[in-house]
């Protein structure tokens, strides 16, 4: 690692101006943090959008290109497999959210442009969650993780079925009927998210699929970096960074997102993503609404730990940008992504039964 | 050496070439329009790639390095007891360690992989090709095949290398890009190459690998010189060796050619309706056929009689 290439990737994202002075060894750095990262086709849209691209040295613009290249086809087949999964999931009755990258992409916000990923996220109702589950395995999805004890630690337990995968196009749906694991002792109220979504429409397709609200988006994707394992910590935080960047200029937004937080119990998460975007991405969040968060957040007892452990997380997982103590720290964060998701009672013989009887079956 | 002449590998010591690889930067290599910057400490890498790569360009460090890998021990016990090689690329690791010993076939299977996943811009299939006279020659078969045994006797004969692995076809274009590496060879055709006539140079051999003994020859200096000539392909052909075969090549209507291809092509489900594009284009260009073998002497000149007809 050297600290002089260490933020190529975040400072290039916040403000591409920063490569006007690239060396061949600052770009290689650029590249490689951002393959590690999934984000060359959000450097190339930066870059793109601020009229760079053809200043950019020929051999790093191949890459460049590819990836637009890549995620573009990517998109494309994004809304092919949506077409069928609308088709699908019509006769359940209930409007079916897109979560995350398939949202951002299907509703086509800044947050989703050239942003690749592997899984399509869905949430439904709890009581037409077999229903859903059902139509799609009669159009060629399977599920994955056959072995009894996962099954019942996704049923039971988390807050989406096993991911089930197309037999012949292999695409994977994660199925889910709320936003964060049940165990986590969060309950956010999923009915009124789901009441409160906006439809997309998506060409030919049928009109079952809506997104999340601008406040209930910026909520989930904050839960799902924060609570998560933050094993890609700053993909995940540039969308809420774009996602902010986007919404928070917006007085009903701005005056919505910590009540709304707060009566759905997931106000951690958001005060956090306020912080770490700004402080990563410098994302223009208005004053008032970003002091509010500082204040909340100052006032709890192991906000600078947090702090420091999550920090780690926020650099790439690339030479140029790692180092030992930031491996470390990430290592605690998955440990903390645990606890966080359940209480010990559950997580100790959970990880005794990973960890001694576990095997993973072959068709997962 | 003339001051604007290109520096090859070989015109640098040993001890340079050690020097490189232990650097940040790596060593740092002109493959066709590529540059792979290879990091390693294994001395016996450092010897293969001198033997193997000795033709090609050097990169100067202010060149953008495309690809950086590194290949490493692992640690503590391990360095003395049954050593083994790690592969990374940008820090990661895509397969798992492999016994000392493999260091360059295992050099040469991770750069495959790199290359495989990353010249997005083309159309890539599993192929050995070839150029005579201006024309391309795209040779695809499953492994087994006799496809590197094939192509490394028809690079003796004077075609020119593309590569043995890897057909890249310009998704805008249709040309083929070049992508010459050493030829991988394995098992019996190790010897079957050794004895052909030509300068053959042979890396390392190493045994008991996931596909038996492995060892590659060293590419025609001549291939290595014009790795950045596209050319217009003009045949596809589907070799199958069987020992004891007689020699039977036959004309391939265009739909089995593309489906045939389709089975052999790495993106091509990735790339959509642009893939298929290029794909059609590619079979409407070429003549497409099957050969059955059982000798390189017969199939050689069979080959030089079929591709020496105009187009």
């Amino acid at each position: 690692m050297s600290r002089h290439t260490d933020t190529h990737l975040a400072r290039t994202l916040a403000n591409p101006s920063f490569s006007d002075s690239f060396t061949a060894h600052d770009w290689e750095a650029l590249i490689g943090q951002a393959r590690t990262s999934d984000m060359l086709g959000q450097v190339a849209e930066v870059l793109g959008a601020s009229d760079r691209l053809e200043r950019v040295p020929a051999a790093v613009r191949f890459h460049l290109d590819a990836a637009l290249r890549m995620a573009a086809l990517h998109k494309s087949s994004l809304l092919n497999e949506l077409a069928v999964i609308g088709e699908a999931l019509q006769d359940i009755g209930q409007p079916v959210l897109l979560l995350k990258g398939a949202a951002y992409a299907a509703a086509d916000l800044p947050a989703g442009r050239s942003r690749v990923f592997n899984d399509i996220d869905l949430m439904v109702a709890k009581d037409v969650l077999n229903a859903a589950e059902s139509a799609l395995y009669r159009r060629g999805w399977l599920p994955t993780h056959l072995n009894a004890y996962d099954q019942r630690y996704y049923r039971e337990w988390m807050h989406e079925l096993p991911p089930i995968e197309h037999r012949s196009r292999g695409t994977v749906i994660d199925l889910h009927h709320t936003i964060v694991p049940p165990t986590s002792g969060h309950h956010p109220d999923a009915a009124q998210l789901i009441a409160d979504a906006r439809p997309v429409r998506i060409d030919g397709c049928p009109d079952v699929f809506h997104v999340l609200s601008p406040v209930d988006m910026v909520m989930h994707s904050a839960c799902h970096l924060f609570f998560g394992e933050l094993q890609k910590g700053l993909r995940d935080l540039y969308d809420l960074h774009a996602l902010l960047s986007e919404l928070s200029a917006d007085p009903a937004f701005q005056e919505a997102l910590l009540p709304r937080a707060r009566t759905q119990q997931l106000e951690y998460p958001v005060l956090l993503a306020v912080h770490f975007a700004h402080r990563v991405f410098g994302t223009r969040i208005p004053e008032s609404l970003r002091n509010e968060c500082e204040r909340r957040l100052s006032s709890r007892w192991n906000g600078a730990l947090s702090d420091h452990l999550i920090d780690a997380a926020m650099y790439p997982q690339h030479p140029s940008s790692d180092s030992v103590w930031r491996r470390v720290r990430r290592q605690m964060l998955y440990a903390r992504s645990h606890w966080l998701r359940m209480p010990l009672h559950q997580l100790l013989p959970h990880l005794a039964y990973k960890a001694l009887v576990h095997r993973d079956d072959p068709a997962g | 050496m003339p001051a604007d002449a290109v520096q090859t590998l070989a015109d640098l010591s040993t001890g340079e070439v050690e020097a490189r690889l232990h650097s940040d930067a790596g060593l740092r290599l002109r493959f066709g329009r590529f540059v792979a910057g290879i990091r390693s400490d294994l001395r016996p890498l450092a010897r293969g790639i001198e033997t193997l790569y000795g033709d090609y360009p050097v990169a100067g460090d202010d060149d953008f390095c495309d690809f950086p890998v590194e290949l490493t021990g692992t640690g503590g016990l391990r360095r003395f007891v049954r050593p083994q090689v790690v592969f990374r690329f940008e820090g990661m690791q895509p397969f798992k360690p492999l016994p000392g010993q493999q260091a360059v076939a295992m050099l040469e299977w991770g750069l495959n992989w790199v290359f495989t996943n990353h010249a997005q811009h083309y159309l890539i299939i599993h192929a050995a090709v070839l150029e005579r006279n201006g024309a391309g020659l795209i040779m695809a078969a499953p492994p087994g095949s006799g496809k590197s045994t094939l192509c490394a006797g028809l690079a003796l004969k004077g075609w020119r290398l593309l590569s043995d692995e890897l057909a890249l076809v310009g998704l805008e274009d249709g040309l083929l890009t070049p992508l010459p590496r050493p030829i991988s060879l394995k098992n019996q055709s190790i010897d079957v190459v050794r004895r052909l006539p030509g300068e053959i140079v042979m890396g390392p051999v190493a045994h008991d690998t996931a596909k038996g003994t492995v060892a590659h020859m060293r590419p025609p200096r001549a291939s290595v010189d014009a790795a950045l000539a596209t050319v217009q392909p003009r045949w596809i052909l589907f070799p199958k060796f069987g020992a004891g075969s007689a020699c039977e090549v036959e004309a391939m209507g265009r739909a089995q050619t593309f489906m045939q291809l389709v089975g052999n092509a790495f993106n091509y489900p990735r790339l959509g309706a642009t893939g298929f594009e290029a794909m059609a284009r590619l079979v409407d260009a070429c003549d497409g056929y099957t050969a059955r073998y059982g000798s390189l002497d017969q199939i050689v000149p069979t080959l030089e009689a079929l591709c020496a007809r105009p187009a």
